[in-house]
């Protein structure tokens, strides 16, 4: 099942498998790690929604839905049990990617 | 251009002939890496803050002390996360590791990273390596790296290049780092790196290498890694600069044949490729992910939660608007007072005559006006280094961005945008909390329009004067009520002129958002502190120059020619009292060539209600939009009004023309008031708008965008008041 990573939930670990998107823009998430094969956890949302903060080869980063939007995902399973009232979670997974 | 911090006298350009070649180290990394403490902790005292040419970005540099191996220049380069470029911002960490399109090849180039975020910060040191640059590179923030700690001989052998750890904050390893980079800058070794790409793709970057121009080349590595980083980064819509037209024709061209596959992906996915397969070697067997810290965990679970987060933003942002509205006030009065006395005691001192008027109020006075920005500069500057040294700045972005983006603008633009509210001139100094140059100059065009403290004066004289002493609704007072219209129109109007200055003038790409939330961290004083100087002091130099020079001319413009006191004759002055010094000084001041100015600009005011008096106290508050206030007060000969305005309030209500009719309503009021509000009537503002922008062009659109809006605004009021039967 493929989706897209602004439609993720919190604590949802995905895996990228597309970019999409305008040139410039795209080449900017990928080098920021989001390439085919990385496994990326959804960490955080601001409190109006937007951005959202992700966790990928041990970094976090934010940004906004509308790029997000741009990174297709697959492989939807739960990290934990979403916490209501946290907006990140200590992640002890091992989400580097064998590529 | 450079403005020199602290004791030492600094030479920023030109080397004298005889010295040796000064050695050059560049300090490149991403953004939040700690470069900034490290360049600070490398050249402890001097730092000297210039520009880079042609781009609004500053160029930070001092000197670092190497013992016997005497002195190499360091430069600190804007925060990238990659080489490749779109924008003359972007391409100019290319430029300045290789010095190449017009920069001078570094002697060393030292890679600051994460320890902590290590692979991605490892992405840009693979670049470098491919670029076989001489290459130094350091993890700095290992204190926040969790365990297994990355392996510093891990990443040397990856890179070619030797690596050390450091701990910019506590100083650690600050020592180890200056020796290794003495070392370094005496053997040369370049680090090297051969990633396989495709097969394929090497002869299409062999094609490209061959139009590289001449200065370019270096050796078949380096040439084909720069042709690598011309085919990712060039294409039909880039906005680089200094590219030759060659080697942008080859590289499109080289892309047309290739058109089908995914060059990006290939490069930057093999890339990724590279660093996962070795994360296991740089952070040991056992590599697990860094777990994040958990205290910045716990604290963001308040900070950013939806009520309590925004209580608590709320809290601090009040914090700071009070600061610059109120607190810095003291220190203001204390500033003007200081001057006001100088001025005055020059004026006791000194003959009477063209001379002793030049050095109290053009030179006095002029410095003066520089400097009473200060106190709000200062306390900004306090207030933002520690928002961006805890971590907080970040979170404001954070929290902010989904309105700011409804502005066409980004989160970290908040902050400039409500210091705006106190004073345009620190506020337009704070746009450099952004990376983006669109986004720094939308908001220095826009933040003018907040209704700022100085326009408070002016709102007051003319409540007072010209609006009846009334409530609203049996308990609501209407100057209150029209203080509040005023603070709410500008806000309208600020949003309406970024929205339609954004689609327009500024109209700019758009680029994706990317933010980090660092952990929180107590924040180090003695670098905010430096960052405060440093902002003040170039303040100071740059836009110091520009006010003190206006404030010159603008006092001549109201002061010649001069009406020398004509003596009376003795007969006379027995029985006609002599001209008061007030009616005196009106006079001079109406035939003066501002007096003149305002005259003639009579027929243009007179469909927004105002009359050459007005106008002459337009030009007056060209100085400082208060400065309304006391040049009135002397036009209307009741002196300038400075403590108490009630008799220059009663002119203003008195005053009538020819025929009886009262010269001013409470509808002139009103039009005077939304011209105020919207009108560019400072040349602070204008002089910082040209220091940052490093151009007469914008503060010239700004002044005439503002000066336009301000006159149909007040034109519409006016005569639509009139319309309507008022006023
Ligand atoms: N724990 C720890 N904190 C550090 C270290 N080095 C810097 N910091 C902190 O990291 C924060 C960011 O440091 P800066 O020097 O402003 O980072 P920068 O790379 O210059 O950031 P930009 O100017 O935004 O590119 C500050 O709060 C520093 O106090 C370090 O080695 N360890």
């Amino acid at each position: 099942m493929s989706s897209n990573l602004a439609a993720a939930e919190r604590g949802q670990v995905l895996t990228v498998q597309r970019v999409g998107g305008e040139r410039a823009f795209r080449r900017r998430l990928m080098e920021l790690g989001l390439v085919p094969g990385t496994r990326v956890e959804l960490v955080g949302v601001a409190p109006l929604g937007d951005p959202i903060e992700l966790l990928l080869r041990g970094s976090c980063l934010s940004i906004r839905r509308a790029e997000a939007e741009q990174v297709v995902v697959v492989g939807v399973e739960a990290a934990r049990e979403p916490r209501p009232n946290s907006t990140r979670l200590e992640p002890e997974l091992e989400t580097r990617s064998a590529m | 251009m450079s403005a020199e911090a602290c004791h030492e006298p600094a030479i920023e350009s030109a080397q004298p002939a005889d010295a040796a070649p000064r050695r050059r180290v560049v300090l490149v990394g991403n953004p939040n890496v700690g470069k900034t403490t490290l360049f600070n902790r490398l050249t402890g005292q001097n730092a000297r803050v210039g520009n880079y040419p042609g781009i609004t970005v500053e160029r930070r540099s001092g000197d670092l002390a190497l013992g016997d191996d005497g002195v190499a220049e360091v430069v600190d380069v804007p925060g990238a996360y990659s080489l490749t470029a779109r924008s003359p911002e972007e391409q100019l960490a290319i430029n300045s590791t290789l010095g190449i399109g017009g920069f001078e090849a570094p002697d060393l180039v030292v890679a600051v990273v994460d320890a902590g975020q290590l692979i991605r910060n490892l992405y840009l040191v693979l670049q470098l390596a491919e670029l076989r640059v001489p290459l130094l590179v350091v993890l700095n923030m290992i204190d926040e790296a969790s365990e297994p700690r990355p392996d510093p001989a891990a990443v040397a052998q990856l890179f070619g290049a030797p690596t050390l750890a450091t701990n910019a904050r506590s100083g650690e390893g600050i020592e180890a780092l200056r020796t290794e980079i003495a070392r370094c800058l005496n053997e040369h070794t370049d680090a090297r790196l051969d990633l396989a790409y495709p097969a394929d793709l090497r002869a299409s970057l062999d094609r490209v290498a061959d139009a590289l121009p001449q200065g370019w080349h270096k050796n078949v590595e380096r040439d084909r890694a720069l042709a690598l980083w011309a085919l990712t980064s060039i294409d039909p819509e880039d906005e680089l600069e200094s590219v030759p037209p060659a080697l942008r024709e080859r590289c499109l061209d080289v892309q047309r044949d290739l058109a089908g596959r995914d060059l990006d992906l290939e490069v930057i996915g093999a890339r990724y490729a590279f660093l996962d397969a070795h994360a296991d070697r740089i952070f040991g067997r056992t590599a697990k992910h860094p777990p994040k810290r958990a205290g910045s965990a716990r604290l963001d679970r308040v900070l950013l939660h939806p009520v309590f987060g925004f209580l608590a933003f709320v809290g601090i942002m009040l914090l700071m608007f009070l600061a610059l509205f109120s607190w810095a006030e003291p220190a203001i009065a204390l500033i003007e007072a200081a001057f006001g006395g100088l001025a005055e005691l020059a004026k006791a001192r000194l003959p009477a005559g063209v001379a002793r008027d030049f050095l109290t109020d053009g030179v006095i006075g002029g410095v003066g006006n520089v400097l009473v920005f200060l106190p709000q500069i200062l306390l900004l500057f306090l207030f933002i280094g520690l928002l961006e040294d805890s971590g907080y700045m970040a979170r404001v972005a954070y929290l902010m961005d989904r309105i700011m983006r409804a502005l066409g603008l980004h989160g970290r633009a908040f902050v400039p945008m409500l210091s705006g509210f106190a004073c345009a001139v620190p506020a337009i100094l704070a746009t450099r909390t952004m990376e983006r140059r669109r986004d720094r100059l939308l908001t220095m065009m826009v933040v003018p329009l907040m209704t700022c403290s100085a326009r408070l004066p002016v709102y007051s004289l003319i409540i007072a004067a010209l609006f009846p002493d009334r409530t609203l609704l049996g308990f609501l007072p209407l100057g209150a009520v029209l203080m509040v219209a005023m603070y709410v129109f500008s806000i309208v109007m600020t949003l309406l002129a970024a929205a339609v200055i954004g689609r327009t003038v500024v109209r700019g790409r758009r680029v994706p958002l990317i933010l980090e939330l660092p952990p929180y961290r107590v924040p180090l004083l003695r670098g905010v502190l430096r960052m405060m100087w440093e902002r003040a002091w170039v303040f100071l130099k740059e836009a110091g120059t520009v006010i003190l020079a206006c404030t010159i001319v603008l006092w001549a413009l109201l002061s010649f020619p001069r009406v020398e006191p004509t003596p009376a004759p003795p007969a006379v002055a027995v029985t006609q009292p002599a001209p008061s010094d007030a009616a005196v000084r009106a006079t001079a001041l109406e035939r003066s060539y501002g007096g003149r100015l305002g005259k003639a600009l009579e027929p243009a005011l007179e469909p927004l209600g105002f009359d050459w008096k007005i106008g002459i106290g337009l030009i007056g508050a060209f100085a400082a939009r208060e400065v309304f206030v006391s040049t009135l007060g002397v036009v209307y000969g009741v002196g300038a009004a400075d403590e108490d305005t009630s008799p220059l309030r009663q002119r203003i209500k008195s005053e009538t023309r020819a025929d009886g009719t009262p010269v001013h309503s409470a509808l002139t009021g009103l039009s005077l008031m939304v011209f105020f509000a919207l009108a560019c009537q400072c040349m602070s503002t204008l002089a910082v708008v040209r220091r940052e922008t490093r151009s007469w062009r914008w503060p010239a659109f700004l002044f005439a965008y503002m000066t336009t809006l301000a006159y149909l605004a007040s034109l519409l009021v006016y005569q639509g008041g009139r319309w309507l039967g008022l006023g």
